[in-house]
């Protein structure tokens, strides 16, 4: 479950690829967190074009991110969802609390 | 309803084989003539299900998990998880969307998905003896090209 991140200034782009359910979950977690920690971007966006399968491990993902951005007083975004990853996302109603572009 | 077709699945409970799980459901159940966005929800409900069997059912063992996939009558693939783990106290409570006994990896959204995703979702716990979780899912028929 790879995340490879790009870093401009003070903002972070996360690219998470590969298939984002509970056996990868906390990888991409702790590699977001420790992203976030070493950057403190004012802005974290989550590029998700090469996501191939989410489950609702992938909303505990993205909540952890917002949360952790919130707490850096940062802006998250999260950018080309694929279908299935938003289908997920919009079950458990996120894009009433993550800004999906 | 007859049951047309069958397979059964048994796996340890090791997370990486919630992959190989939602792979082989979908594939069986690509007899059905299935869209791409219903293969999708067939994956992502039974990830669901049985990633709440590899992390509740057995949170400190490894244990056997599982899964039966059938064919049924009138186009329909029904889908059961099966563990012999701890089991769910109050299932009702389980099933309310954010409810976890899990971690902060955990959204508490398992079953809120799967009941979105499937027609029907029926649970059976026995607490000490293991849980259940049977899915019903009818495919469109599409009309042939």
């Amino acid at each position: 479950m790879p995340v490879t991140c790009k870093e401009d200034k003070r903002s972070l782009t996360a690219l998470v690829a590969g298939e984002l359910d509970h056996h990868g979950a906390k990888t991409v977690m702790e590699e977001l967190d420790r992203r976030i920690d070493a950057a403190q971007p004012r802005e974290l966006t989550l590029d998700l074009s090469g996501l191939t399968f989410a489950d609702s491990s992938g909303i505990a993902v993205l909540l952890r991110a917002h949360r952790r951005m919130g707490q850096v007083r940062g802006a998250m975004r999260v950018v080309n969802t694929p279908d299935q990853a938003g289908k997920v996302f919009r079950a458990a109603g996120l894009e009433r609390i993550i800004r999906f572009e | 309803m007859k049951i047309e077709n069958q397979v059964t699945l048994e796996f340890p409970s090791r997370s990486a084989n919630e992959g190989f799980a939602r792979t082989a459901a979908a594939c069986f159940a690509a007899q059905l003539d299935p869209t791409l966005e219903e293969v999708n929800d067939i994956k992502t409900a039974v990830s669901e299900a049985v990633t709440n069997a590899i992390v509740h059912a057995y949170p400190d063992t490894l244990g056997k998990v599982l899964v039966r996939l059938r064919i049924r009558e009138g186009n329909a693939l029904e889908i059961m998880v099966k563990d012999w783990g701890v089991g769910i106290a109050d299932v009702e409570r389980a099933r309310t969307p954010l409810f976890t006994t899990g971690s902060e990896e955990r959204s508490g959204m398992g079953f809120t998905i799967m009941e979105s995703f499937m027609d029907t979702l029926k649970v059976r716990s026995t607490p000490g003896k293991g849980t259940s979780v049977t899915m019903l899912r009818r495919i469109a028929r599409r009309a042939v090209r």
